[in-house]
């Protein structure tokens, strides 16, 4: 297992440098260096920003190769709801659930299937820790991570339960262990509607390994399902084995609100890493008090406007909401998720307790920290403070401390540039050279 | 190292600024999570008293390795008795500012829990100067 696995990659021959990723970027974990934006590991927390705001689409996310899942004689996969509002509404459920099977899957559950003992393991915690009030959903792993990153003052406040992929999996790999299938016969897919759930996947939070095996992206998968659609529209629809009914109220789980509407008290549903953000800074200044629940969302409108969903988060929505209202016959027996609830509230705990990843301090020592922090005060006050981003950081301020963390030189910035060069302590060439290393040497070469 | 925030007499939506900003330079610092929030909590109960009963205000933050002392100085009414004003509850805030939901008599005796030295000088007309200190390594 990486120590901070990301999915989100730069594709070297599309990306040119323009700064729209490193802009937005909640925690400031993109530079510009020879004309191609870089992530900071360390500080990347898989929100998926960068991606959405590319406009070249030199921004993708990784996947494991689908053929992976054929190494497993069970091969289970878990969906999240929004995969249904990808589609148009004349396209129904058992088709979606058929094609899944017909692409080789053996065994298909919802991730909301679960919803209904992940409510309740909820409440039985906030119930047994009062003191930990506001209480932090962890439902979306970005969120979780921008906590450690930017918060972790208030890291206490998360649930530390797993969620309903993680208990969709537990629940599949126990009833096929508990039918006498041999454990490594066993292989749970996870379709993922953004970056950060890759990452709970691969370098899970609060715990030392996930129980999902692999993930499949979903704008993938949809295209696989359409190509299928596709083929099999004048096919009769094979009869499917599991459940496709979903309750209004799983369904709106993953939407926004979703947790929100479920738990008594003051709890506020907040979308949008930027607004999270603000709330966080809120909480964390005693501004906001008596918050029972935040349910936070990295992505607009939730996972309905994941960085993998295809189709407009509107859409999405109406797709899902048409969903709710379908009177399809509930098939309980079909459904033996419930008779598990004991066993997965017993086992839907983390058994770590969530780690900081503070990237704020200048220093580990006080001293050279104060020292640090003169000397971006110094170098402020020459900077033209218009956070263009020419010098290949986003703010004035991040170049300062880049500056000072030596990471970055102060010539970087075009107006010290301009400067020098009045003065005549720096030639043109010598401020050519260095906007090269920014902007890579083929962005200055002449077009022919 | 010294930082200085100007806060305007009235302007609600902006209390908590300053104490914004200080925090983002503690934890740069490396300043613990706890002591941070004293002082943030501290900084931010003084700037919506300026707000809610002052003209305008200044906050001076000095930083050494030890403490940091917060100077929060105001041109306003100032407080005839100190001593009844940093009791829980007590308020002179009017219906107006009560009903944004500030002014319940918590700002001073919060300032004084949250800080390890708190000193408040007062003169009827002209201003408030209120000093808390608070140490790194309590």
């Amino acid at each position: 297992m990486e120590p901070f696995y990301h999915a989100l990659k730069v594709d070297p021959k599309t990306c040119v440098g323009c700064t729209h990723c490193m802009s937005l970027c909640p925690t400031q974990a993109i530079r510009v260096r020879d004309g191609q934006a870089s992530i900071n590991k360390n500080a990347c927390v898989d929100c998926g920003m960068c991606l959405k705001s590319c406009p070249r689409r030199a921004i993708y996310v990784a996947q494991d190769d689908f053929s992976r899942i054929f190494q497993y004689r069970y091969r289970v996969v878990i969906l999240p709801t929004v995969l249904f509002g990808q589609f148009a509404e004349d396209v129904t459920e058992d088709q979606i659930f058929a094609e899944l099977h017909d692409m080789g899957f053996t065994h298909v559950i919802e991730a909301a299937q679960t919803y209904g003992i992940l409510a309740k393991a909820t409440q039985k915690y906030m119930k047994e820790n009062p003191l930990s009030r506001p209480f932090i959903s962890g439902f979306c792993p970005a969120i979780v991570r921008l906590v450690q990153v930017r918060f972790p003052s208030l890291l206490d406040h998360i649930l530390p339960l797993k969620q309903g992929m993680d208990l969709a999996a537990i629940y599949a790999r126990r009833k096929f262990t508990a039918e006498g299938v041999a454990p490594e016969d066993i292989g749970i897919f996870y379709v993922t509607p953004c970056a950060a759930k890759i990452a709970a996947v691969k370098s899970p939070v609060g715990e030392d390994a996930s129980d999902i095996d692999g993930v499949i992206n979903l704008d993938f998968l949809y295209n696989k399902i359409q190509m299928g659609l596709t083929l099999h529209k004048d096919a009769p629809l094979p009869p499917v084995p599991e459940q496709t009914y979903l309750s209004p109220d799983a369904i709106a789980w993953s939407l926004s609100e979703g947790e929100a509407s479920r738990f008594e008290g003051r709890c506020l549903a907040i979308d949008g890493i930027h607004n999270v953000s603000d709330i966080l800074e809120k909480i964390e200044n005693d501004e906001l008090l008596d918050i029972d629940y935040l349910e936070l969302r990295a992505c607009d409108h939730s996972c309905s406007g994941g960085t993998l969903t295809v189709n407009n988060r509107f859409l999405t929505i109406e797709r899902l909401r048409k969903r709710m209202q379908l009177r399809t016959e509930a098939r309980p027996s079909a459904n033996d998720i419930p008779r598990h609830e004991d066993y997965l509230i017993a086992n839907g705990r983390l058994r770590e307790k969530i780690p900081p990843r503070s990237i704020d301090q200048l220093d580990d020592n006080f001293v050279a920290a104060m020292e640090k922090m003169e000397k971006i005060k110094r170098i402020m006050q020459v900077l033209p403070a218009i956070d263009c981003g020419a010098c290949g950081a986003p703010s004035c301020q991040t170049l300062a401390r880049d500056v000072v963390q030596g990471k970055a030189k102060l010539n970087q910035c075009v107006f010290m540039q301009k400067l020098l060069c009045k003065d005549a302590l720096m030639t043109a060439g010598e401020s050519l050279r260095l906007s090269e290393r920014t902007w890579g040497i083929s962005r200055f070469e002449q077009p022919e | 190292m010294e930082f200085s925030y100007h806060i305007e007499g009235g302007d609600f939506s902006k209390a908590g600024l300053a104490s914004s900003e200080v925090k983002k330079i503690l934890k740069q610092l490396n300043v613990s999570a706890s002591v941070i929030k004293r002082v943030v909590v501290a900084l931010y109960e003084a700037e919506v008293n300026v707000v809610a009963h002052a003209y305008e205000g200044d906050v001076r933050v000095d930083i050494a390795p030890e403490r940091v002392v917060v100077v929060v100085e105001d041109r306003g009414p100032g407080i005839p008795d100190i001593p009844l004003a940093m009791q829980e509850g007590y308020s002179t805030a009017s219906a107006a500012v009560r009903e944004m939901g500030f002014g319940a008599g918590m700002g001073l005796p919060n300032m004084r829990k949250n800080s390890d030295e708190l000193n408040i000088e007062s003169e009827v007309g002209k201003g408030t100067k209120v000093t808390m200190l608070t140490r790194f390594n309590p």
